[in-house]
């Protein structure tokens, strides 16, 4: 468990401070500080799993009753596109880690290259994810907008078993948690690129490779959260029932 | 009536020269402000703010409610008006309440610290509740919004033609108020507690709000997804709860009743912490079981995860699932009675003296037993066939929220009145308050049980005439309780110039908020706190009179 | 459940008239009441020993009397005691609660049933036997009726209270619940979901009749055609007979007595054939096939109503032969020489005169070969 907050309660007179300028007023350690803002971040990414959940739950129900639907649909997400992505953000998680391990060792280039690597792998991702999207434009399967049933009654791949119209319909309940949870998990990546280009400049500035990791460090348990979300998002939704290729 | 009041002699007593409330003056100072006690502050004003305008609200309902004709409004605006009414009490009221101003007060104090772990996540708090705030009152003057508070699909997602998605938004930022908040007070208490504060020498205050944190943090996020869910089936029509395109108008409520069911511990917890620390002082003695209340405090919260479909019994759950959830709303009463039970006996052989705020807390037991028995009938099966959707509900949750959790709330601000302010409000006054709004209260509600079990629905503008005469009682409370509510917003604004200076102690209670200057300076501590005593240790508060030096601030 | 019966006199014959209760005018109102009584009486005690140690200690130990407190850390024993206590009365709520709410809502297997259409914001209930009311119900005392009901848009909730019964309607599926009147008279119906602007008109009454008066008043209500005998008009102009035609080689499985049968989908698994299975069939057809056929049944999402389905169902419910589905399916073509000719199974207003001519005693029944039915020669009998 944890301990009390560590404290001698002593070093209170104005001669010793000598702590370090980024340690806050209410702390008493750096320790103590530290400690303190990653359990606020892993506490803050239980939320975040809750908050996930209930769009699990809907997907957990609808491909319970509709499985047809469902794997007719996950057939016609690109595989290539989104194993790609997959191995796009797991790099991007490793070069995150090794920013971690930059700013730890103090190491300032390390951290710069570390983090434009990973901001340049979070766009080529979401580069990505905007051409899968437009393809699914292109091929009517945005629900509510101009979904299109052909391609599930009349499938044009013959591994790929044509679905009754009232089935097909229900292709669309896919299409709208295919977009709701890459949706959601792409607005967890722009917020999370946008505070990346803020750490960048600050790291710039040295910010990080004094000493004070603590920020680098919490933000790359966001980001390995972001990650492990689309490690998750990734079978449910592309890997359904999927034929072998050729 | 004797008294524990133990105030400096007013001749020259006089508010300290340094404290929280002038270290840095102008607006800048306070809505850029990092201090906990600050926010506080801000957040009380803004929640009275709130809390008149959802009782703005209940006070047109009852008047339509005087005669059996749909006579005063029109249908649409009073179910816009029975909505807000709840929205604005549950989002900006009560789940607030006790935790934003109280707790963001006393509680880094009492594990002595000098601040939350976070306090400009604090801050953001404040903002997202304020952003939420405006957001909800723009949706009232844009035309209100008539979903009831629970947002029931199907027609709050193809129905209704209202500001359905504006207040959706509304209370999905104060969602995000409230986590910030739980989240802040859960490290806080791991990982800011002084040397010497072991878990278990902290106040029951501290484990109530520990509680009420957990729910917050792991309950709110579903109610956010929720509300994103419906506002995205209102804007682009797929059907997720729309049973004509395949979707499932039951998955909504089991989605929304997962948050909302530990939303109600939320807001009972917090008025429970209240209760342990002033049951404690008025009765001069340590609460009696500290362990068992303090563990009930927790049971409530991880029980409390598990019934949510007690909401939905008649709803077409399986017979079998019903029966899971009656048996576990069963069990998470328990708690709740083991804690009413400690506090009544912490009662036997203390010194007892029945200022404000005890008054409100021995309302407080008595309305809030009576509450949560009604939920036991409630969670009886059979019987909720017959009572659910009636006024018995209603009076069910008024009494636990209001009977309970306002009343603790009115017990909590009179307590720590003159730790934050430094002043105390007038006695008598407050007093006389108290019983108003225990009278009124009981006047208000009581009949609504009645007619509930007779089967008058809920949400309902017009009603049998033969309902009337319980429903002009109902309104006549009202009035009574209006004015129990008004009193104290006009005498403690008084006492703010007027009231007489409370020193550091005026209880003479134990907890280190207690110790300090009133108001506190804005680090609270001179020197860290070592604590080296149990919690509700009177002895050796009467030890430190004995040896200490009064000084003046 | 057994009351006994001096507590029966007093529920049913002094709360019937008070103003503090609803009449007690069904067979489960009582033991409600009773319920209601026990709890209320644990309410009572509890709020009085809550009372009394509250009252009790603040007068004995205030501070004129008892100017120094005596610290107590606590109390095991007594921490167990009210525990255990308060734990083993709520068991015996929860016991009794479970045992009500099984009866409320698991019906007797001879109860009547009636259809319930809720929409915004009028109710409408349609007897077997064509009679159809707008925010009324009559109903026969003394025997147990079972309401099968749907909402057309958003949840509703059928409240009887005297009847002490309620029950959510919704959206997409049938919800049921079952009582027995017991005193005739009129009481409330309210709809008690809140459902918008006129949830607080969403009310009506409820008739409960001695059955001679109910069946006087069944008579004189009919429009003239059962919902059974709607849903074979349905059945054939939706072009359900043309696959359901009952031949061995149909493309759809035989229809016949299949109500309250076990069937085997094509995923292995065996349903139970009730009304929430017909409709769902019949609206999401490709999640339902049976076993040994394809999955070729298109959706009626959209094309028929609630009460359209329900008069489905219900002919369904009553489908004994195939015998008059393979007639309207051949007498599509005017001429009677046409030997099991048309399998298209087209609508024909023809079709309609010639079954409204062999009508049987309005139960929706098909007649029985060899009454006033003209025989088609040809036609498979079945």
């Amino acid at each position: 468990m944890d301990s009390q907050a560590i404290a001698t309660g002593h070093e209170e007179s104005p001669e010793a401070h000598e702590h370090p300028p980024y340690l806050r007023h209410h702390f008493v350690t750096v320790e103590q500080q530290a400690e303190t803002a990653s359990f606020g971040m892993w506490l803050f990414l239980l939320t975040e799993i809750m908050f996930f959940g209930g769009l699990f739950m809907a997907y957990l129900l609808y491909r319970n009753w509709y499985y047809d639907a469902f794997v007719a649909s996950s057939n016609t997400l690109g595989i290539g596109l989104g194993t790609t992505n997959t191995a796009v953000l797991i790099l991007s998680s490793f070069t995150m880690a090794m920013g971690v391990y930059s700013a730890e060792t103090r190491n300032r280039k390390g951290l710069l290259t570390s983090l434009s690597l990973t901001i340049m792998l979070g766009l080529v991702f979401l580069g990505i994810k905007t051409i899968e999207y437009h393809d699914k434009y292109t091929e009517h399967h945005i629900p509510g907008a101009n979904f299109s049933v052909e391609d599930f009654v009349h499938p044009t791949d013959k591994r790929d078993v044509p679905l009754a119209p009232d089935m097909a319909q229900h292709a669309q309940l896919f299409f709208f948690l295919y977009f709701a949870m890459t949706g959601m998990h792409a607005l967890h990546m722009i917020i999370g690129i946008s505070i990346l280009f803020i750490l960048l400049v600050q790291a710039w500035h040295g910010a990080y490779t004094n000493g004070h990791t603590s920020t680098i460090d919490n933000f790359g348990l966001y980001w390995h959260f972001v990650d492990i979300v689309w490690i998750f998002l990734f079978p449910l939704l592309y890997l359904i029932s999927r034929h072998p290729l050729k | 009536m004797s008294t524990i009041l133990n105030l400096p002699n007013q001749q020259d007593a006089q508010l300290p020269k340094l404290s929280y409330l002038n270290d840095g003056y102008g607006l800048k100072s306070w809505l850029l402000t990092g201090d906990h006690k600050r926010i506080a502050m801000l957040y009380l004003v803004s929640i009275t703010f709130f809390f008149f305008i959802g009782a703005s609200f209940a006070g047109v309902i009852r008047l339509e409610l005087l005669t059996p004709q749909p006579d005063l409004v029109a249908s649409d605006t009073y179910n816009k008006l029975f909505t807000m009414h709840g929205i604005v009490m549950i989002f900006l009221f009560l789940v607030p309440s006790v935790p934003a101003t109280i707790g963001n007060f006393v509680l880094p104090i009492m594990v002595g610290a000098k601040d939350l772990a976070f306090p400009k996540i604090n801050l953001l708090s404040w903002y997202l509740y304020v952003f939420a705030g405006i957001f909800i009152l723009y949706a009232l003057v844009s035309g209100g919004v008539d979903t009831g508070w629970t947002f029931t699909t199907p027609l709050s997602t193809h129905y209704l033609n209202t500001h359905v998605i504006t207040a959706a938004v509304g209370v999905f930022i104060a969602g995000f108020s409230s986590i910030f908040t739980g989240l802040n007070f859960i490290v806080t208490v791991h990982r800011m507690r002084c040397p010497g504060m072991t878990w278990f020498r902290l106040p029951l205050f501290i484990w109530a709000h520990y509680a009420t944190s957990i729910l917050m943090v792991l309950g709110t996020p579903v109610l956010a997804i929720t509300l994103v869910l419906v506002a995205l089936e209102r804007t682009v029509g797929i059907g997720v709860f729309d049973p004509t395109k395949g979707g499932d108008p039951l998955l909504f409520q089991h989605l929304f009743w997962f948050y909302s069911h530990p939303a109600v511990y939320i807001m009972i917890l917090p008025g429970m912490a209240v209760i342990s620390e002033v049951i404690s002082t008025f009765s001069r003695k340590r609460v009696f079981g500290y362990t068992a209340v303090a563990f009930s405090s927790v049971a409530i919260a991880v029980f409390g995860f598990f019934v949510w479909a007690h909401h939905m019994f008649i709803m077409g759950v399986s017979n079998y699932s019903a029966l899971v959830f009656s048996l576990l709303t069963m069990l998470v009463a328990v708690p709740s009675a083991i804690k009413i039970f400690n506090w009544s006996a912490t009662l036997y052989k203390g010194s007892i003296t029945f200022e404000t705020p005890m008054l409100y807390a021995f309302g407080f037991m008595g309305l809030f037993t009576i509450g949560g028995l009604t939920g036991v009938f409630l969670g009886s099966m059979g019987m909720d066939i017959h009572l659910t959707e009636t006024y018995f509900i209603v009076a069910h949750f008024h009494f636990v929220m209001v009977g309970g959790m306002l009343m603790a709330y009115l017990s909590g601000i009179h307590f720590w009145w003159p730790k934050m302010t430094g002043r105390m409000y007038p006695e008598s006054m407050s007093k006389m308050s108290a019983v108003i709004t225990f009278v009124g209260f009981i006047l208000t509600f009581f009949p609504q049980f009645i007619v509930g079990y007779l089967g008058m629905p809920r949400r309902y503008h017009a009603y049998p005439p033969e309902f009337q005469v319980l429903n002009v009682l109902s309104t006549a409370g009202a009035t009574v309780l209006g004015i129990g509510y008004l009193l104290p917003l006009l005498y403690m604004t008084w006492s703010l110039r007027y009231g007489k200076i409370a020193g550091s102690n005026p209880w003479q209670a134990t907890g280190l908020e207690w110790q300090i200057q009133s108001p506190p300076l804005t680090e609270n501590f001179i020197e860290t706190p070592i604590m080296d005593h149990e919690a509700y240790d009177y002895e050796w508060l009467a030890n430190k009179h004995e040896h200490e030096v009064t000084t003046v601030g | 459940m057994h009351i006994s019966p001096v507590l029966w006199q007093f529920l049913v014959r002094w709360l019937t008239n008070s103003a503090l209760f609803p009449p007690e005018a069904s067979a489960i109102s009582p033991y409600m009441d009773a319920f209601y009584f026990f709890l209320i009486l644990i309410s009572v005690i509890g709020l009085a020993a809550v009372g009394i140690l509250v009252f009790g200690f603040s007068m004995m130990y205030r501070k004129d009397r008892n100017p120094v407190a005596t610290h107590i850390e606590g109390s095991t024993l007594l921490e167990a005691t009210w525990t255990i206590i308060p734990l083993a009365l709520f068991m015996v709520c929860f016991v009794w609660g479970a045992l009500l709410y099984f009866r409320i809502y698991d019906p007797p297997t001879n109860a009547m049933n009636i259809y319930i259409v809720g929409k915004q914001w009028m109710w409408k209930a349609e007897h077997p036997g064509g009679q159809h009311e707008i925010d009324s119900l009559h109903i026969p005392i003394n025997r147990p009726v079972q309401l099968t009901m749907i909402s057309q848009d958003v949840f509703h909730s059928f409240s009887i209270p005297a009847f002490r019964i309620k029950r959510e309607v919704i959206p997409g599926r049938y919800s049921t619940v079952w009582f027995e009147a017991t005193a005739t008279g009129t009481y409330h119906l309210f709809c008690t979901q809140y459902c918008g602007t006129d949830h607080s008109a969403m009310i009506g009454e409820i008739v409960a009749m001695t059955p001679d008066a109910y069946q006087a008043w069944a008579a004189g209500s009919t429009s003239g055609a059962s919902l059974a005998q709607n849903g074979e008009r349905l059945f054939a102009s939706l072009g359900c007979n043309s696959c359901h035609s009952g031949e061995a080689t149909a493309r759809g499985p035989n229809l016949a007595q299949v109500y309250g049968s076990r069937l085997q989908l094509t995923d292995g698994s065996y349903v139970t054939v009730n009304d929430a299975f017909l409709r769902e069939t019949i609206l999401n057809p490709s999640t339902r096939v049976t076993a040994g056929y394809a999955p070729i049944m298109p959706t009626y999402q959209g094309q028929v109503s609630e009460e359209g389905l329900i008069d489905l169902v219900e002919y369904i419910k009553n489908l004994n032969s195939n015998y008059r589905v393979q007639q309207t399916l051949t007498a599509s073509q005017l001429s009677p020489g046409q030997v099991g000719a048309s399998s298209s199974g087209s609508s024909s207003p023809a079709m309609n005169n010639r079954t409204r001519e062999t009508l049987g005693a309005g139960n929706g029944r098909p007649a029985k070969s060899g009454t006033a039915a003209p025989s088609v020669p040809g036609t498979v009998n079945q």
